[in-house]
C-alpha cells in the first residue's frame, strides 16, 4: 500500500471476513443442516452445532435421489457439451482466420448471429427440433418422390417417415447446447495475435495446413482450452431448462434437476437435512473443477470479456 | 480479419466450419425460423390445424395484462439482482484488493459460489428464508419487525428469488472488479496519494471512474444472467407464484408452451425474447469498440 493506514486496514480485514462470512453462509449452514436428525433440523432456530448424521442422511439421499446415476449423467452431459464446443469452434476458427475461401465472410457472420442467444429464447421449436431432427428434411423427401421410386423398384407400397428423435439421449442433452459461438469468437481473438510468421515457417517448412494446426497451434492454445474447459463445464453442468424439458425418464435426469424431488414440499415432512446434503453433494464436481483450476478459470473469464 | 499470410485449399476450410454450421442451422437457425414462423400461427393444442392470422399474437400478447405484469416483474427482478449482487462484489473487490498478503486465499474462498448451479443456490436460499424453518427468516421477523412469509406474500417471495439469485452472482462480478483493479496502473494511485488523497478520495476519483467499463459490461452480463439462467431459481423456489408474482418472461414461456400448450403465444413470447436479447447484446458490442479506444 501506499501509505500505512493501520485503521483502515482493520477495517478492510473486518469487512472482508465479513464478506466471505455472507458468501459462504448458505454452504456453511446447508452443510450442518446436513449432519442433523430430522428433529433437530427443524428447530427455529436450528442449532450451529454439527450432528453425527451425515452419512445417514447422504445414504438417505443417495438412494431416494438415485444420485449416483443422476451426477453421472450430469459429468456425462458438462463433458459432452465441453468437449463438442472446444473441438468444434476451435477447427471453425482455424478455418475462418488461417484460409481465404469465398464465404468465409458469410460464414463468420452466420456463426458470429447465435453469439449469446441462449437455448432458452427458443425453447419449443429446439424441442420439435430435437423430437425428430430429420423433420426438417421430410418436405425435401417427399419432394423427390422417393418414396414413389422405392415403391416402383420393390413392388410395394413404401412409405418412409424419416424420424430420429433425440429425447432423452445424452446426444439431445448435448448436442442443441454445443451450438454456440462464443468459443468460436474467442479462439479467433487469440488466433488473431498468434505470430504471422509462425505461419509463415511452416508453410516455407512445407508443412500442411493440419500439420501446423496440430504441431503449432494445437499447443499454443493450451492455455486457452484449459480456461474454457472450466467454463464450459460449468456451463453445461448447471444447465437446468433443457435437461428439464428433454428428458421424461428419471434415469436421464441430471442432477441439479433431480434435486427439486427432494425439496420438501407442505405436507412431507420437513427433510431440509436431506435435501440440503444432496445439494451439497450435487454442486461438489463444478465446485472442485473451479477451485482446481483457479487460475485458467480466471484467465478464461476475463477473457471471454473481449 | 484475417492473417496476412494464410493457406490456400480448395475444400479443406469448408470441411472446418461445417461442424459447426451444421450445428448452428439445425438447433438455432432452423428452431430460430420455426419459432418466428409459429409465432404468426395459432394452433390447437395438439398442433392438428394451424392457421396465420398476423400479428395477432402479439397483439393479445401486448394488451394481456398477465404478460405486462411478468415484463414489469422481470425488469424490477433484474435491476435487483444486477444492483446488489455488483455491489457487493465492487465492496469485496476493494476489501480484497487492500489485503495484499491474503489475496489469494481471499480468492479462493470467494471464487467458487460461480460453479453452484441457480437451482441450487435456490434450494439454500429457500430454506434460509422459509417461513417455518428458515433461520434468515426468523432473523428478519425478530429484528426488523416484519411479517416475513414468501409462500404467500409476493413481494417476500420476489426478495427470496432476489437473493438466491444475486448470491451466487456475487463472485462473477468480484472477479471482474479485482481483475480491474489490478490493471490500474499503480504510479495512478501513488501520485494522487504524494498529493494527500485520502484511500476514499483515491477510490472516488480514480478506481470507481476507470472502472466504469468493467461496470457497464457487467451491469449487461448480470442483466442476461438474470433474465435467462435464473429460470432454475424460479423453478425450484416459486414456481412463478405466489399468484404469478415471480413468473418473470423466460419461465411464462416455459409454462404457456409446455405446460399450457400454447404454442402461438409461447412462440411469440420467444421472439420478443429474442429481439429483447439481440438489442442488449448490440449495446454491449458498440460499448465493447469503445472500450478499446478508451484503454487505447
Amino acid at each position: 500500500m501506499v501509505e500505512k493506514t493501520p485503521l483502515l486496514d482493520i477495517f478492510t480485514y473486518v469487512f472482508l471476513m465479513v464478506g466471505i462470512f455472507i458468501v459462504g453462509f448458505p454452504i456453511l449452514y446447508s452443510l450442518i443442516a446436513a449432519t442433523l436428525p430430522l428433529d433437530v433440523v427443524s428447530q427455529v432456530p436450528m442449532p450451529l452445532i454439527p450432528g453425527d448424521q451425515f452419512f445417514v442422511n447422504m445414504h438417505q439421499a443417495w438412494t431416494r435421489g438415485d444420485l449416483g446415476n443422476q451426477i453421472l449423467n450430469s459429468i456425462v452431459m458438462a463433458s459432452g457439451i465441453t468437449v463438442g464446443k472446444i473441438a468444434i469452434s476451435m477447427i471453425g476458427a482455424f478455418s475462418i482466420v488461417y484460409f481465404d475461401y469465398r464465404f468465409r465472410a458469410v460464414a463468420f457472420a452466420s456463426v458470429f448471429c447465435t453469439l449469446m442467444l441462449p437455448v432458452e429464447v427458443r425453447i419449443l421449436p429446439t424441442y420439435e427440433i430435437a423430437a425428430n431432427v430429420l423433420g426438417p428434411l421430410q418436405p425435401v423427401w417427399d419432394f423427390l418422390h422417393i418414396d414413389g421410386l422405392l415403391s416402383w423398384i420393390s413392388g410395394h407400397d413404401v412409405e418412409v417417415l424419416l424420424n430420429w428423435s433425440l429425447l432423452d439421449s445424452y446426444q439431445g442433452l448435448i448436442l442443441p447446447l454445443v451450438a454456440s459461438a462464443t468459443c468460436t469468437f474467442l479462439f479467433r481473438q487469440f488466433f488473431l495475435t498468434v505470430p504471422e510468421e509462425l505461419c509463415e515457417a511452416a508453410k516455407m517448412d512445407g508443412a500442411s495446413p493440419m500439420t501446423f494446426f496440430r504441431k503449432i497451434l494445437f499447443p499454443l492454445s493450451k492455455t486457452n482450452i484449459a480456461a474454457l474447459v472450466v467454463i464450459e463445464f460449468v456451463y453445461g453442468y448447471n444447465q437446468y431448462l433443457w435437461p428439464l424439458l428433454i428428458t421424461t425418464n428419471p434415469k436421464m435426469t441430471t442432477a441439479v434437476i433431480g434435486l427439486q424431488n427432494l425439496i420438501p414440499q407442505a405436507d412431507d415432512l420437513p427433510e431440509w437435512n436431506v435435501a440440503l446434503g444432496a445439494a451439497v453433494l450435487v454442486m461438489l464436481p463444478p465446485v472442485l473443477v473451479v477451485l482446481f483450476m483457479q487460475r485458467w478459470f480466471v484467465k478464461g473469464l476475463i477473457e471471454k470479456e473481449k | 480479419m484475417i492473417k496476412r499470410s494464410f493457406f490456400k485449399s480448395s475444400y479443406l476450410p469448408y470441411l472446418l466450419i461445417l461442424p459447426q454450421l451444421i450445428i448452428t442451422l439445425t438447433f438455432f437457425y432452423w428452431p430460430a425460423l420455426q419459432g418466428l414462423i409459429q409465432s404468426f400461427h395459432l394452433s390447437d393444442p395438439f398442433g392438428m390445424q394451424s392457421r396465420f392470422v398476423w400479428f395477432y399474437n402479439y397483439i393479445e400478447l401486448f394488451t394481456d395484462p398477465l404478460y405486462l405484469r411478468s415484463i414489469f416483474i422481470t425488469f424490477t427482478f433484474s435491476l435487483m439482482v444486477a444492483t446488489v449482487s455488483i455491489f457487493l462484489g465492487l465492496f469485496i473487490a476493494t476489501m480484497a484488493s487492500r489485503a495484499l498478503k491474503a489475496k489469494a486465499l481471499v480468492r479462493t474462498m470467494l471464487i467458487w459460489p460461480y460453479a453452484v448451479a441457480p437451482a441450487i443456490s435456490g434450494i439454500m436460499w429457500l430454506f434460509l428464508l422459509h417461513p417455518s424453518y428458515g433461520v434468515v427468516a426468523l432473523g428478519i421477523k425478530r429484528w426488523l419487525g416484519v411479517e416475513w412469509n414468501p409462500v404467500l406474500n409476493g413481494a417476500d417471495a420476489m426478495v427470496m428469488i432476489t437473493m438466491a439469485a444475486a448470491w451466487k452472482q456475487i463472485s462473477y462480478n468480484f472477479v471482474f472488479f479485482l481483475a480491474g483493479m489490478q490493471a490500474i496502473p499503480k504510479s495512478l494511485i501513488e501520485a494522487a496519494a504524494i498529493d494527500g488523497a485520502s484511500p476514499f478520495r483515491r477510490f472516488w476519483t480514480i478506481t470507481f471512474p476507470l472502472l466504469s467499463p468493467t461496470f457497464f459490461f457487467l451491469s449487461v452480463m448480470n442483466i442476461i444472467y438474470s433474465f435467462f439462467e435464473t429460470f432454475g431459481v424460479i423453478h425450484t423456489v416459486t414456481q412463478g407464484g405466489p399468484g404469478g408474482s415471480t413468473n418473470i418472461l423466460v419461465y411464462k414461456v416455459y409454462q404457456d408452451g409446455f405446460v399450457g400448450l400454447n404454442l402461438g403465444s409461447s412462440s411469440a413470447q420467444s421472439v420478443v425474447l429474442m429481439t429483447l436479447i439481440i438489442l442488449i447484446t448490440f449495446l454491449q458490442f458498440r460499448f465493447v469498440e469503445k472500450k478499446v479506444q478508451y484503454t487505447g
